[in-house]
């Protein structure tokens, strides 16, 4: 059977000296551009097309896409089908694997399989517990933590090697990161967890959202001490609230998220609360660029995917650059033909 | 009991001294254990070590003891099974995310680190969590791995005292 109308699939990138991956991303943060990247809302659904239509929102905006893996314990899409889905076309994700659903048997299996596929970089998360989401009454498995997740990979792409020591033939080239929480107790641990990511193959990482630009500021300062921001590179997460109520209920119901009650009532205060919300995202992203170590942003707009576009713009954090999306070159010939 | 492990914490400093000082004289009793067998041994030890660690520490019996690197708080309590510090979830007060009147186990190990002189050893990489030795004893295991080490150390000198 011949089908005519078979997807272009996405080709690889050479991957440069110095350099893990053939991914964009790590291209974009090395040549020491500020990145940005965002999180695509998995759909729950089986229809591809879900996921084109939200990843096209981004266009343009963001050099890579979180492809999220259960977040907060809520069944959705799995990262694996939303990274096959979009490497397809060409689009660069971040691969998510969270330690709650998987052993290392499956995980490495994953890896193995989205490395095939062209996923380029892979966020290593512990993952929510299961009593944070849709379905509590799962079996969480927990086989791996992050840290160990991250030197699993590591070892798998640096050694060619599974956690058993069986040879792979053909290492995952891929960039690791891992996340961080500056903003839950003990603080005065997480730069030393920070460390201990680095430590065990961290490359870039992915933080919370971010409110409290004080305390990320003392964060950074500690890292920077120990001599951390020169091993990786840190993309801090922020995000538009819809309203002082969403902003509650995320603060008491979703684990990790810090909102101060100054965010709250700036909120409240306000009379368009979900423009205030966006504005105040902007201003976020404008003040935490400025932050010595901050290489790019990561931007999770949960319910409000389609603003992210405008918030990019408005914060002026790429400068005029474009970053890749499908059919950016032919659009950007035609634009200059016409002009 | 919870009262005891934290109890546990609060002392970690004089715990970790007592246990280094235990783990010096089992070590050196490794000639009596071989006599005896330490397959033999297994079962009574790792039964002991359960009722000791288990009213101290709550411990688990995952068979790879962390404790010194975790400020004497057993990280096998931890709903996600973290073996490398807290996870993103820790409530502003504290308490674990999943269970909400528990204090996290890494807020603990922290506290407890601290008291320790060891005090670094909470910053290293633990490796993945062997499920296999589920049940066995980490003090007999400890014993054996500190007794293969030295093998090794000595075979090494001898051989490049030779090359010498």
């Amino acid at each position: 059977m011949v089908i005519h109308d078979e997807p272009t699939p996405g080709e690889m990138l050479p991957i440069l000296p110095g350099h893990s991956s053939a991914g964009r991303l790590e291209r974009v943060l090395r040549a020491g551009h500020f990145a940005v990247t965002a999180e695509l809302a998995p759909p729950d659904s089986a229809n591809p097309h879900d996921v084109y239509a939200r990843a096209e929102l981004f266009d343009g905006y963001v050099d890579a896409m979180n492809a999220t893996d259960g977040s907060g314990a809520n069944c959705h899409m799995s990262s694996v089908g939303i990274c096959a889905l979009l490497t397809r076309i060409g689009y660069a994700p971040i691969m998510q694997v969270s330690c709650r659903d998987k052993n290392r048997i499956a995980i490495q299996g994953d890896v193995l399989g989205a490395a095939a596929m062209g996923v380029s970089n892979i966020l290593c998360l512990t993952g929510d517990g299961v009593q944070a989401g849709d379905h509590p009454q799962a079996k969480p498995v927990f086989d791996l933590d992050c840290m160990s997740l991250l030197e699993t990979i590591r070892g798998m792409r640096d050694k060619a090697e599974f956690l058993s020591g069986r040879k792979l033939t053909d290492p995952p080239k891929v960039f690791l990161g891992a996340a961080s929480n500056p903003f839950a107790p003990p603080l005065d641990f997480r730069p030393h967890r920070l460390a201990k990511k680095i430590a065990a193959g961290a490359q870039y990482i992915q933080t919370n959202y971010c409110f409290d630009v004080p305390r990320f500021k003392e964060f950074m300062a500690r890292s920077r001490d120990l001599g951390l921001l020169e091993k990786v590179f840190i993309l801090p997460g922020v995000g538009p609230m819809a309203s002082a109520r969403t902003a509650n209920w995320i603060r008491n119901n979703v684990p990790g998220i810090y909102i101060p009650d100054a965010v709250i009532e700036r909120l409240a205060g306000a009379k368009d609360q979900k423009r205030e919300g966006q504005q105040l995202c902007i201003e976020l992203i404008q003040q935490l660029s400025e932050i010595e170590g901050v290489s790019g942003i990561h931007v999770m707009a949960y319910r409000q995917e389609e603003s992210v576009a405008e918030i990019i713009e408005s914060s002026g954090v790429l400068q005029g650059r474009v970053p890749w999306y499908p059919g950016r070159d032919e659009k950007l010939l035609q634009e200059r033909a016409t002009s | 009991m919870y009262s005891v492990r934290r109890w546990a914490v609060r002392h970690a400093g004089a715990l970790d001294r007592f246990y280094q000082g235990f783990e010096t004289l089992i070590v050196k009793l490794h000639p009596l254990w071989e006599k005896i067998g330490y397959q033999r041994l297994e079962r009574p030890v790792a039964k002991i070590e359960q009722l000791c660690k288990g009213l101290l520490f709550d411990c688990k019996m995952c068979g790879q003891c962390a404790l010194s690197e975790t400020g004497m708080s057993c990280s096998m309590n931890c709903p996600k099974n973290l073996r490398n510090g807290p996870c993103g979830g820790v409530r502003q007060n504290g308490n674990c995310e999943v269970k909400e009147d528990m204090r996290c186990v890494w807020v603990e190990a922290w506290d407890g680190n601290q008291k320790m002189h060891t005090g670094e050893r909470i910053l290293a990489v633990q490796l993945p969590v062997d499920f296999s030795k589920k049940g066995s004893s980490s003090w007999l295991s400890r014993v054996r791995e500190v007794q293969q080490q030295a093998v090794t150390k000595h075979t090494a000198e001898q051989s490049t005292g030779k090359q010498q």
